[in-house]
């Protein structure tokens, strides 16, 4: 028997997954949430067919989109999740016992409770004292918080179906306001390879720049995600991801990261040619 | 089976389609084989079903099949006692209703801030407007319904008038007190003629302000494709018992286009289905929607949505939930600034945008996560652009000095001059911002100082001015005196 995952990274090319066993199967209001096992990749979790993680990589995404922003201001204590139903990005944050609260803000509960089920090696800190979740849409949620967060992370689904509120305007501009004076947004970019993947991309890039003083794009290489390479935003209304990144005392922490280091942290900001020029070009749009 | 389970009009386009019938009659596309460009653009089955009447598919102007059936199914989901599948548009229905009890120089009696739609039906049938103020808001500055009291005045005064016209609920979301103003017509032998184009979900939502039909009146024009859910310019004309249906028939094929599309026809059978089946859900989930926003607006400092407190008894008989209307002045921004920034800034389009409000339409097709994002670009309008609201021109109804009728100055000797020079003259032709579409200036009225500076601030907030032969509206049409 032939048991395959596809999901098609555009509309002519494949990415598909030899499956054991299916664990998990149901249909929320917002999404279809499945949880798969398979030999090469262990478990792992899709959105509406849409690959979310999986055992195997999940560290790179949950190391690079925590550890950049912590490192590049060891003062953040307030952090705001969005998204992030499979608390891969909660459990790195309470690693930094510098950090007083959390608060985690997830559109779909099912998506955590399936999670806390067949999830466990992402999941495992979300009772954290620390972490407060609430189930409603991110957009609602920072609407009326004022200055209340030190750092924002945007780990959301793509921006077509649930997650589309979090790609827009009037999102970047209230977490802005609800970001203190030296607030980080960190928001996952999407991947510059496949054309409409790009396209939000550029569109989400241009939409926060128009806030933000500082705004900077990194990367990294995640496997199960379309083209392999994913791009990170940085904003900040002040601190600077390389300027600012203090090394001895992030290293003197001692968090023991599988892909992060303080000194792929200067490198990911180097960006392809062409992915510069990508964004250049939203910029004149 | 549920009656009104049945599509008659939809099902017999698809067994058209499965009995491959050859055409060689119209439209010239043959269901798209001659016009890959036509179906690549919107898909091989829309392309199939446009057709065109024939036998099995009966003729919008003389139906005695399908159509008939149709219009029967529809008559009785909204109460009525006869119902005219329109293809023509609600501006189609306003005007059949009126060129069906007008005349020459008859007169009927109207609020001023009717659609654009009825001053063009007085043009061309050659009835005499006798308005009815509508009141304006003071804080709000929007028109209200009409007063029972000056309805009985306006009737008392004009005994020969044909029929009293009243706008239900208006755009604004603003009932008047219909059973009492349909009672002061019957009474005085007139018609009551309803522009319901904003209230096809009166019929099947619970807890919503009272219905043209179940009211008693005579006539009236219910856009389904604004809130009902059928495709753009497919609407309803629908009778009460006292009206001579095949009258009104012969009235409506004047106009009427005698190729009505069926994609049209479809979607009203196919809405008018869905209506009734869950309808009642459908709204529910409507007002809860929009009572949410309504209250997030209202947290939100300079904007107020209004809502069921507006109610007074007589101008504002009662209030339809599922609008949410929002005041912006005391954001120090004009309702058409607001809506150009919700457009330009946000991606985010809605109804409309006047001096003082804006107006989004909340329905059938909308859900939480579009309401969030109106909600969050509000509130960023709120931090971005809010200013001192001093300067903000605050009122929008303006009494009309009739002069003529719309159909004497429309047809009259003209000059054209400034409008800043216009001041005492008489306009012959239409004025207005669109949308609302709700005319300043009528063919037949005097331009005073107010309308001429209402209109010079309107162009310079940015609403777009429609109406005049002069495309940038610096100079307007006047009548030789």
């Amino acid at each position: 028997m032939e048991y395959w995952y596809t999901e098609e990274h555009s509309e002519n090319v494949r990415f598909s997954i030899r499956v054991d066993k299916q664990l998990y199967s149901a249909k929320s209001t917002f999404q279809r949430i499945d949880v798969f096992e398979a030999e090469e990749f262990g478990r792992f979790l899709t959105l509406d067919g849409l690959m979310m993680l999986t055992e195997k990589d999940e560290f790179i995404y949950h190391d690079m989109i925590v550890h950049v922003p912590m490192a590049s201001n060891p003062g953040i204590k307030k952090v705001l999740v969005i998204g992030a139903g499979d608390g891969g990005t909660v459990r790195e944050l309470t690693r930094y016992s510098t950090i007083e609260k959390i608060d985690m803000v997830e559109i779909d509960k099912m998506v955590v409770e399936a999670c806390l089920e067949y999830m466990p090696q992402t999941s495992s800190r979300l009772s954290d004292p620390r972490v407060t979740i609430y189930y409603e849409d991110g957009l609602k949620f920072v609407r009326d918080k004022v200055n209340m967060y030190d750092l924002i992370i945007v780990d959301s689904t793509d921006p077509f179906g649930p997650g589309e509120g979090l790609f827009t305007k009037e999102f970047y501009g209230n977490c802005y306001k609800a970001l203190t004076e030296e607030g980080i947004l960190v928001n996952q970019h999407e991947c510059p390879y496949y054309e409409s993947y790009a396209m939000s991309m550029k569109r989400a890039h241009k939409r926060i720049r128009e806030f933000f003083p500082v705004t900077r794009v990194y990367q990294a290489h995640i496997p199960t995600y379309p083209s392999g390479h994913w791009l990170f935003g940085f904003a900040s209304k002040k601190k600077d991801p390389i300027k600012d990144l203090d090394e001895n005392r992030w290293n003197s922490l001692g968090i023991k990261t599988k892909y992060y280091n303080t000194e792929l942290h200067k490198g990911c900001f180097a960006i392809p040619t062409y992915v510069k020029e990508l964004l250049d070009d939203a910029d004149k749009e | 089976m549920n009656r009104q389970d049945r599509t008659p009009i939809y099902d017999a386009l698809h067994q058209y389609i499965d009995n491959r019938i050859v055409s060689f009659d119209v439209p010239g596309h043959k269901q798209g084989k001659g016009h890959k460009a036509l179906v690549d653009a919107f898909g091989q089955k829309c392309i199939s079903m446009d057709l065109n009447s024939s036998k099995p598919l009966d003729n919008l102007t003389h139906p005695t099949g399908v159509i008939r059936e149709a219009e029967i199914l529809a008559a009785e989901a909204f109460r009525a006692s006869q119902a005219f599948f329109i293809t023509n548009g609600t501006t189609a229905a306003v005007q059949n209703m009126i060129f069906s009890c007008c005349r020459q120089n008859d007169k009927i009696i109207m609020p001023r801030n009717v659609h654009k739609s009825v001053i063009n039906a007085m043009v061309i049938c050659g009835a005499a407007p006798v308005y009815v103020n509508p009141g304006i808001e003071p804080e709000l500055g929007i028109s209200l319904g009409m007063s029972v009291n000056d309805v009985k005045k306006a009737v008392s005064e004009n005994s020969d008038a044909k029929a009293i016209f009243v706008n239900n609920p208006t755009y604004y979301g603003v009932c008047s007190d219909l059973r009492e103003i349909v009672k002061i017509a019957h009474d005085a032998g007139m018609l009551a003629l309803i522009d319901e184009a904003h209230g096809t979900h009166l019929y099947f939502g619970e807890d919503l302000p009272l219905s043209a039909m179940d009211a008693g009146a005579d006539m009236s024009a219910v856009s389904i494709h604004k809130t009902g859910g059928s495709l753009t310019q497919s609407s309803m004309l629908l009778l009460g018992p006292a009206v001579d249906a095949e009258a009104v028939r012969q009235i409506i094929n004047l106009t009427q286009t005698t190729s009505g599309s069926y994609l049209l026809m479809a979607s009203l059978d196919i809405a008018r289905k869905n209506l009734c089946l869950h309808g009642k859900e459908i709204f529910e989930r409507v007002c809860s929607l929009s009572e949410y926003a309504r209250k997030e607006v209202n947290r939100i400092p300079g904007f107020r949505a209004f809502g069921k407190e507006i109610i007074n008894g007589d101008t504002v008989f009662d209030f339809d939930r599922t609008k949410l209307s929002i005041h912006t002045r005391a954001m120090g921004l004009a309702g058409i600034e607001v809506y150009d920034i919700l457009r330009d800034e946000f991606g985010i389009q809605i109804e409309f945008g006047d001096i003082g409000n804006v107006l989004a339409i909340i329905s059938v097709g909308d859900r939480e996560l579009e309401i969030e994002r109106l909600l969050g670009a509000l509130s960023e309008i709120q931090r971005r652009f809010s200013r001192d609201p001093m300067n903000m021109l605050d009122h929008e109804y303006i009494d009309p000095q009739v002069a003529m009728t719309p159909q004497q100055a429309f047809h009259a000797k003209k000059r054209s001059v400034p409008i800043r020079e216009s001041l005492g003259m008489i306009s012959a032709e239409l004025v207005m911002a669109y949308p609302p579409g709700i005319p300043i200036l009528a063919p037949g009225e005097r331009l005073t100082s107010e309308i001429i500076d209402y209109i010079r601030y309107a162009k310079e907030k940015g609403c777009v001015m429609t109406g005049t032969k002069d495309m940038e509206m610096n100079n307007i049409e006047t009548v030789e005196e």
